[in-house]
């Protein structure tokens, strides 16, 4: 069977240091932080009091909503998944209709935990059903609750008709959408699929991980230095909300409509290491992040040196030295001639089920524009790491050079795995 | 608070939910769903709104003789009375 080739013609994100992909270039190249504390957080006693949260204050939600969703949404995750789905399609030239269903388009775009949010954003409607007033939850609880809320509500502005589909995957839900898509188009299914992922943020959502001490709780008083993946002092992640989303597209779609191409999808990987073997609900089995990683690379037939750059999973949490002996043992490379590796959660912390699509949006930007994002926070890289690879792979600065190949990969709760390769287009 | 009032207060709520936006120019004989084109399922929250405003109840058997803006500001003009 014929495979098409799947490039990338257009990006959306909100993230907790920038909204819009202009602004994210830009914080990408200056090392912006987007992660605040949260006073909210300290009345509550949580731990980590620090998070990101889009600033939604500069955005006129009309020029991307329907009045109505503008006016009524209130569930932050559905909102940014709108945003950023929205300047995905028209960064990609394109322009919904109001009549017309899009039979040849369709679109994946995950969340991790829709309910949560709408407690928070709502006064928490549970509490109208244990007075016995449930009337007053009004019509929208189910539609912005659901699992499938954030596509159903982007699809209502963008009218497409292939495959509408809403993956829940933890921390993976942005880079496997992507991979789904990649993999439906790759078989011939449709035109072009718009592929993301979205959280939203706040205490509901933070409490239950901060319950768990994974969270960073050491940086209340100085909440920019929270989220440090890879430092010898790296203590837990810091939470953030948003979206990202791009539009993928068959080449022949792409070039018959001379859009724009930000960079080629080869393909990837997505696995599990069933909660065995040291995989547990938290911690991710080695053998099967290993084993996702080189699937990956020969499933697109790329050799490891040409890799330039590694977009990692990286948490700021004791798990990234583990992350980087196995991108060291899946690759065959260490030392000097491991690729570059980043990841922009210092930056914007972990936006959890959002940060796979994020990530990848920062990828084609790197990719596109030739540099390679900073990593902040990093006086001191964790000593296991540098047993690995040597410190120079890891810029403390973003700088610019060529970059062709790409890799992204998550790993989330459930043992699960995704790894991508992206690469700058070419005939 | 006078039937004037009352409507203008109610345009307040219910023209955000209109498809065809601000502009519309609301007349009392308008059915909400037949031609103001507002999603049946969002009648539920145009009443919560109403109620809200003008802390009032309005039972289900009201909300069912709701069919046009007239409609409307009787209900309130009655509970309100």
């Amino acid at each position: 069977m014929k495979k098409h080739r799947v490039v990338i013609t257009g990006m959306g994100v909100v993230a907790s240091n920038a909204i819009g992909v202009p602004s994210f270039l830009e914080a990408l190249k200056q090392g912006k932080s987007g992660i605040q504390h949260w006073e909210e957080l300290d009345k509550l006693n949580l731990r980590s009091q620090i998070g990101g949260a889009p600033s939604l204050d500069t955005v006129e939600l009309t020029e991307y909503l329907p009045r109505l969703l503008a006016a009524k949404l209130t569930n932050k995750g559905i909102i940014y998944a709108c945003l950023a789905g929205v300047e995905a399609w028209k960064d990609a030239g394109l322009t919904p209709s109001d009549e017309k269903t899009d039979f040849n388009s369709g679109l994946i775009v995950g969340s991790g935990d829709l309910s949560f949010d709408s407690w928070i954003n709502r006064e928490m409607p549970v509490y109208p059903i244990d007075r016995g007033e449930s009337r007053k939850l009004g019509s929208r609880t189910i539609s912005e609750g659901m699992n499938s809320g954030a596509a159903a509500y982007l699809n209502s502005i963008l009218g497409l008709g292939s495959r509408i589909q809403s993956n829940s995957s933890a921390c993976i839900t942005g880079s496997e959408a992507t991979l789904m898509g990649y993999e439906y188009l790759a078989a011939g299914r449709a035109d072009r699929m718009l592929c993301g992922s979205t959280e939203g943020d706040g205490r509901y959502i933070w409490a239950g991980f901060d319950a768990m001490r994974v969270l960073c709780s050491d940086s209340n008083e100085n909440p920019a230095f929270g989220s440090r993946p890879m430092s010898a002092s790296s203590s837990g992640f810091v939470p953030s909300g948003g979206s990202g989303a791009l539009v993928l597209e068959t080449l022949e779609s792409a070039q018959k409509r001379n859009a724009k191409i930000y960079a080629e999808i080869l393909g990837g990987q997505v696995n599990s290491g069933g909660q065995r073997e040291g995989g547990t609900m938290t911690a991710p089995n080695s053998d099967a992040v290993i084993a996702c990683i080189k699937s990956a690379v020969s499933n697109t037939g790329i050799n490891p040196e040409e890799i330039d750059l590694i977009s990692g999973h990286l948490t700021s949490t004791k798990g990234d030295p583990i992350e980087i002996r196995n991108w060291s043992n899946a690759l065959g490379l260490k030392g000097g001639s491991f690729p570059h590796v980043n990841t922009p959660k210092s930056m914007i912390g972990h936006a959890i089920a959002g940060a796979g699509s994020i990530e990848l949006v920062a990828c084609a930007l790197q990719i596109k524009n030739d540099f390679v994002h900073t990593n902040l926070n990093l006086d001191q890289v964790h000593p296991e790491i540098l047993e690995v690879i040597d410190e120079d792979r890891i810029p403390k600065k973003s700088k610019d050079q060529e970059v062709n190949t790409v890799m992204k990969a998550n790993f989330g709760f459930g043992d699960l795995n995704c790894a991508l390769v992206l690469r700058k287009f070419k005939e | 608070m006078n039937r004037d009032n009352v409507k203008e207060e109610l345009m307040t709520i219910i023209k955000p939910f209109v498809p065809d936006g601000e502009s519309i120019d609301l007349s009392d004989n308008q059915d909400l769903i037949n031609d103001l084109k507002i999603n049946s399922a969002h009648i539920v929250d145009i009443v919560l709104d109403i109620e809200d405003k003008f802390d009032i109840n309005i039972e289900d058997d009201v909300i069912g003789e709701m069919n046009t803006v007239a409609d409307a500001v009787d209900v309130v003009m009655k509970k309100t009375a």
